[in-house]
């Protein structure tokens, strides 16, 4: 199929599933048994200013005409006004985003580093020792609940050693570099500031970490498993009776045709990425979307709760996108096909 | 005459040399289920007793998980903290394969604009972050323990959804179906006795990677407040109640949290034991 009508029937896929995702993110706000309006602004509030909140925010129009109001809103890119915050969902987005875009990226990178060498190494490994030591330690990240091993991380590395800082983005002390990607690592180095690079790379470790165990381990998994459907395969034996090394043979031939069905895997991984942020911005005071979600979640604040689920409901859907490009890209069989 | 030769068959190697991980897996869970059993009997001490002059105690021959900030015995909030996780477990997944199933089976069995549509909505609901939606639900209906075994139910019945309706669009053009089809029998018939049996082994390998899914999901609600809540004594708010001491008396969040990485690991061996079983060609890949 021609890329540009198969990206098309893709794009209205999307739109559909981000209408849907907002009906139903919407639909929940009004089974809160909670009165946001009292929620917002406390036990003690008066009727009349109950009703000012309420007819400020739209609250006491019917549902299906204040989500109207929502989708048209949408359209222009404006989220709603946060109950909590009382600023735009848009720029509290905007504001919350790239931290949280740094930490999972940050992850990912280091999950795709270490578990694609590992599944490798495991499969070409079979059985010894390596390939031991691989599957337990994937089983592991597989296994351990997020939450526990970030605090277990504080507790030894801030705690006990003293090595790494337990929190936060960057070193109270050292003003954070002028916004402009918005990633404190890159415009650090950017202006030029050093100090506040190595401070922001210091602070990413841990949490990078914790949230990209788990990747790592899937990841890990899928390309042992590819790699050894792949490399009993007539070609990767025709390589190695034709001489080549056995590195060449194994990254060369069979690692890059293990990788398809990995990139499916990184994509889906990314998805859930952000669901881990929750809970690892939670335990490292990480200022991100995932504790801004936490935190809207529970003071009702659905403006805001829908804002971060559809903007991670975007990303989800271009990382799928991008991960079916990537394979057009990885596989000529698809791109002809 | 011809010559008759005999060859010896070799007998099937049993189940549990084959995949001696998933028996591992296994044995690990059918533990767990004994001490969450027989919570009442084994815990040393009431898991709700505070005793407020032995507070944090580090483990010794009397508390040997040593005890928490109120004085309660770790060990006993951990055994019957087993109860509350495999009931999540339970309840989770038997939610949401059930749901899954149903919209799988209608979908896969009667196609069409039926079909299209829910297969849209699981697209829809794989699109969501799976914790917040968690979270936004546990938040609309109050935090609660059954509040968020639903809304992580609500969040897993797709991949049942897909599994099954792609088994039963498989299954549904096969010869034994056409045949009961021509003999007259209804679709509930067909549905029952034909299809469903023959979907339950993808079922259960993805039963059981989502038991330990469920249990982490809902140790991480609970953890963040939204879903039991203290003091039940729940793996999750243990962890998060052990929070403030990790450096001092790491001992609160530590065995909880192992409780929880060793039930999920034998969830998910047990996983791989059934997937490499049922599929001949995967046998140790995984």
């Amino acid at each position: 199929m021609p890329l540009l009508s198969y990206l098309l029937r893709r794009l209205v896929g999307f739109a559909a599933v981000l209408v849907g995702v907002s009906i139903i993110t919407f639909g929940l706000s009004h089974l809160v048994p909670a009165d946001p309006a009292i929620v917002a602004l406390g036990d003690h509030a008066t009727d009349a200013q109950i009703e000012a909140f309420r007819e400020k925010y739209g609250l006491n129009k019917p549902v299906p005409e204040q989500y109207l109001i929502y989708v048209t809103g949408l359209l222009r890119g404006d989220l709603g006004i946060s109950l909590r915050t009382r600023r735009p969902v848009a720029a509290d987005l905007r504001s919350f985003f790239p931290a949280t875009f740094e930490l999972s990226l940050t992850a990912l990178v280091l999950s795709i580093l270490i578990g694609i060498p590992a599944g490798v190494v495991s499969a070409t490994a079979r059985n010894r020792l390596p390939d031991h030591i691989v599957r337990i330690v994937s089983l592991i990240g597989g296994s351990v609940p997020i939450f526990w091993l970030g605090l277990i991380l504080i507790g030894f590395f801030y705690g006990r050693l003293g090595w790494l800082p337990g929190g936060a983005r960057i070193d109270k002390f050292i003003p954070p570099p002028p916004m402009i990607t918005g990633l404190f690592t890159v415009d650090s180095l950017l202006a030029g500031n050093y100090k506040a690079f190595w401070s922001s790379v210091h602070h990413l470790i841990l949490p990078a970490l914790a949230l990209g165990y788990f990747s790592t381990a899937i990841i890990a998994r899928m390309m042992r498993s590819s790699m050894l459907e792949v490399l009993n395969q007539a070609y990767v034996l025709a390589a190695r009776a034709k001489g080549l090394r056995q590195w060449r043979v194994t990254w060369r031939h069979a690692a890059r045709n293990a990788l398809i069905p990995t990139v499916t895997t990184i994509g889906v991984t990314f998805g859930s990425l952000l669901s881990g942020a929750v809970l690892t911005e939670t335990i490292f005071s990480w200022p991100g979307l995932g504790r801004y979600a936490t935190n809207s979640a529970i003071n009702l604040d659905f403006p805001a709760v829908m804002g971060v689920t559809l903007l991670a409901a975007l990303v989800y859907t271009i990382t799928n996108l991008i991960v079916d490009m990537g394979y057009h890209w990885l596989d000529p069989r698809i791109r002809n096909g | 005459m011809a010559e008759i030769t005999v060859t010896t068959v070799q007998p099937r190697r049993p189940a549990w040399r084959r995949s001696p991980l998933a028996m591992v897996g296994l044995t690990l869970i059918v533990l767990l289920a004994l001490i969450a059993l027989l919570a009442p009997l084994i815990a040393p001490a009431n898991p709700l007793k505070q005793v407020l002059s032995t507070r944090l105690k580090p483990p010794s021959a009397e508390h040997w998980l040593g005890t928490d900030q109120l004085g309660r015995d770790v060990l006993s909030r951990m055994i019957y903290g087993a109860r509350i996780s495999l009931v999540i477990g339970i309840v989770v997944v038997g939610l949401a394969a059930s749901v899954g199933t149903f919209v799988g089976v209608v979908a896969g069995y009667f196609g069409g604009w039926l079909d299209e549509g829910l297969m849209r909505l699981t697209d829809v609901f794989f699109a969501f972050p799976a914790l917040i939606l968690a979270m936004a639900i546990s938040g609309a209906l109050g935090p609660s323990l059954t509040n968020a075994m639903i809304a992580i139910a609500v969040v897993s019945w797709p991949v049942y959804a897909r599994l099954v309706r792609a088994q039963v669009l498989s299954l549904r053009e096969r010869e034994y179906v056409e045949a009961a089809r021509g003999l007259g029998a209804s679709a509930e018939r067909i549905v029952w006795q034909h299809i469903l049996p023959n979907t339950l082994a993808p079922l259960l390998v993805q039963a059981s990677f989502d038991m330990g899914g469920a249990i982490l999901s809902a140790a991480g609600l609970s953890f963040i407040g939204f879903g039991t809540q203290p003091p039940t004594p729940e793996w999750g708010v243990m962890i998060s109640d052990g929070r403030n001491y990790i450096a001092t008396q790491p001992w609160l969040s530590l065995f909880p949290g192992l409780a929880i990485l060793f039930t999920v690991a034998a969830f998910n061996l047990i996983g791989d034991g059934l997937r490499d079983a049922l599929d001949p060609r995967l046998r140790g890949t995984g």
